[in-house]
């Protein structure tokens, strides 16, 4: 059951449907490589993310610690599991940011904004994590739970629509962050809740919005978010096989439905501006899915590349995508343990 | 009410395999002849300070490097010189590995582990600082615990594997997979990781195209596919399209299985005593053997104890070499070398 706000909703979601037709996509040219080289002591684990800077530096933060629940007198608590990499554009290994951070459990997402502020996402912890450009916390949206149930199951929100969450920025399992371009900044949360919230630069909280649901402004699973130059925030539906479309205030615009069922999306920097996102593959099934496609921000298709798998032109489960330049994108794959650099042409 | 049922399910399975882990006498043992053989003591020298765990894994590289893949205080791989020296750890803390149970090298040298912690494969490039390929999914914490499995997979997950045993390939690269102890399977992927093939799945059974614990397997140059079907006794032959072909049941508890390199190949299987050492079980259990790749017995060697150079559950062999076996302990955490003589 579809809940249309507006005349202008119809018409765009009318607009968008016409246009949904991936699989008659054109088939994008590329290359694939994996530049970025690691100490030969550190491998990467599920790599949840990945992002670049100005310089062309390469963050990647990647679930792969050991992840610890201790046993304490009355409760138990998780530590470790995850770790925040650097490298140089030409992929050598620079550092790992924020070693032994209390908030590094299981990463869910890194991004970096347009001050070269390095952003971290952690589902298990709950947190989003700002660090500087040389790699101290400057901010934290979030706190991680004290202890941890075993089995730990999410909280469904207690005097709310089912997923909307509290107004606040306690956080259930987010999964992804983006800003616009006064800085506000909006968090997909995400798994355990069904909403985003949005904060003024300074992490002042806002407002949120959406609850789990079909209907549009509900999410099944807001997997990602980008904010374009105009301040719409697209947010990766996963589940609901679709990108939708808000204003800056959170007010429904349109459905983008030939993106395919979105794990991971990307809005470009520049005058034109273009809207990646990867129908990805669950990572029980590298037979279905798995291609990378690219938009116009009004859901035009200009292309797709790349199909599930583990071979070295295929994508595993792709949760994490960089297109600061849109021809050379990096992705992560969940489900292959590598980061990939992608050559369009 | 579903939970309580799935629980009753997981315990009745359990208490189902662990019958069928009795130790199996190997009818072969009256008519194997013994095989002349010599242990090489404190052949490998592990790291002053530092000690192995429960050996699950051995194996050697073509230049003929020793891989031990074991149970520590974490899951550990350490790589040996061939004259036993220690040269590296490999792959220290990598999110790979948890509860260790395979390595095997494959024909470019490159190492591939077998973890049944975390249901996964992993392809190490043969200098062990890069990683390659993973086969299976790790479940992250933050998808609560999966320690225990709640039973089987259901019988069509094809990337999914639970509690894996082992990995081998054909000549062509095709990747071959004992999967293991919930899913009772064995699987064929290409050479990139894509599902091919799988016989067997999901329930234990007894009958052909089934099994109770597919624990180990191995590929022969015809790409024969030798599964050890652990909770059956017996070895498994299937064809290179996992299609059923025979059995070898005259082995004891089929634990583990090696096929040699070179122009004319063998089949070792080891019919290890089993866990505890009850009383009489060494007197059924304990030694390797070798045989055919038909199943025609060539001899037998070795024998269970404590002490060196008895075996203490061999839960893994290299036999690249066909007079050289090295084999691992899961209990005295202990790697041997043995030297079989007169048996070319």
């Amino acid at each position: 059951m579809k809940r249309l706000k507006s005349p202008l909703a119809t018409l765009l979601l009318a607009a968008a449907a016409a246009m949904a037709i991936p699989a008659a996509a054109q088939d994008l040219g590329y290359t694939t490589s994996q530049p970025l080289m690691l100490p030969h002591d550190i491998f990467f684990g599920t790599a949840a993310g990945v992002a670049t800077n100005s310089k062309g530096n390469v963050f990647v933060y990647t679930r792969n610690g050991e992840p610890t629940v201790s046993l304490g007198g009355s409760r138990a608590f998780a530590h470790g599991g995850s770790s925040l990499y650097e490298f140089a554009p030409d992929g050598k290994f620079i550092r790992q940011i924020g070693k032994q951070v209390y908030g590094f459990l299981a990463a869910q997402a890194v991004r970096v904004d347009k001050s070269d502020n390095i952003w971290v996402v952690d589902r298990y912890s709950s947190m989003v994590m700002k660090f500087d450009p040389q790699g101290r916390i400057v901010m934290l949206l979030g706190r991680k739970p004290e202890s941890v149930d075993i089995p730990s199951s999410p909280d469904t929100g207690r005097g709310n629509p089912p997923g909307s969450g509290q107004q606040s920025d306690l956080f259930q399992s987010p999964t992804d962050v983006a800003w616009d371009a006064s800085g506000n900044i909006f968090v997909a949360d995400g798994i355990g809740n069904a909403r985003i919230a949005k904060f003024t630069r300074d992490g002042v909280f806002v407002k949120s919005w959406g609850s789990r649901g079909t209907a549009d402004g509900q999410f099944k699973i807001a997997h990602g978010i980008a904010v374009d130059a105009g301040g719409n925030v697209y947010v990766a539906d996963r589940g609901n096989n679709r990108i939708q479309v808000f204003d800056n205030d959170g007010n429904f615009k349109s459905n983008i439905t030939s993106g395919g069922d979105p794990a991971a999306i990307c809005i470009t920097p520049g005058a034109h501006q273009y809207l990646f996102s990867s129908n990805s593959n669950p990572v029980n099934d590298l037979d279905h899915g798995g291609e990378i496609i690219k938009l116009e921000l009004n859901g035009t298709v200009v292309g797709k590349f790349g199909q599930a798998g583990k071979g070295p032109r295929d994508f595993g489960t792709v949760t994490g995508i960089d297109c600061r330049n849109p021809n050379a994108l990096y992705v992560a794959e969940f489900g292959n343990w590598r980061v990939t650099k992608v050559d369009l042409h | 009410m579903k939970a309580y049922l799935a629980a009753t399910a997981a315990v009745s399975l359990l208490l189902s395999t662990v019958s069928a882990f009795a130790q199996v006498a190997a009818t072969a043992a009256s008519t194997a002849p013994d095989l002349a053989y010599e242990a090489v003591p404190g052949f490998f020298k592990t790291p002053a300070g530092d000690t192995m765990g429960e050996l699950q894994g051995v194996a050697t590289n073509s230049k003929g490097n020793i891989f031990a893949f074991f149970r520590g205080p974490q899951t550990r791989l350490w790589e040996f010189a061939p004259d036993g020296k220690f040269l590296k750890e490999i792959g220290k803390g990598f999110y790979g590995f948890l509860f260790a149970h395979s390595v095997r090298v494959d024909a470019q040298d490159n190492i591939w582990t077998v973890d049944e912690g975390t249901n996964v494969i992993t392809k190490f490039d043969p200098t062990g600082t890069k990683v390659l390929m993973v086969i299976g999914h790790r479940p992250s914490q933050a998808d609560g615990p999966y320690a225990t499995p709640k039973g089987p997979n259901p019988p069509d997950e094809k990337y999914t594997l639970c509690r894996p045993t082992d990995v081998a390939w054909d000549m062509q690269g095709n990747i071959f997979i004992s999967d293991g102890y919930c899913n009772n399977r064995v699987v064929k992927y290409d050479k990139n990781g894509r599902f091919l093939a799988e016989n067997g799945g999901a329930a234990p059974g007894k009958g052909d195209n089934q099994y109770n614990l597919p624990h180990g397997l191995q590929v022969d140059h015809a790409g024969n596919v030798y599964v050890a079907d652990r909770g059956n006794a017996r070895y498994v032959v299937l064809d290179n399209n996992l299609k059923w072909k025979t059995t070898y049941n005259q082995y004891g508890s089929a634990w583990s299985d090696c096929i040699s390199e070179g122009p004319h190949q063998y089949l070792f299987v080891s019919n290890s005593n089993p866990n505890g050492n009850a009383p009489g079980s060494w007197k059924i259990g304990g030694q390797i053997y070798k045989m055919e790749l038909d199943g025609t017995v060539i001899g037998k060697f070795g024998h269970a104890g404590k002490l060196a150079p008895g075996f203490q559950v061999v839960h893994m062999m290299d036999c690249r070499n066909p007079n050289q076996i090295i084999v691992g302990e899961i209990e005295s955490w202990r790697m041997q070398k043995f030297v079989l003589k007169g048996s070319k």
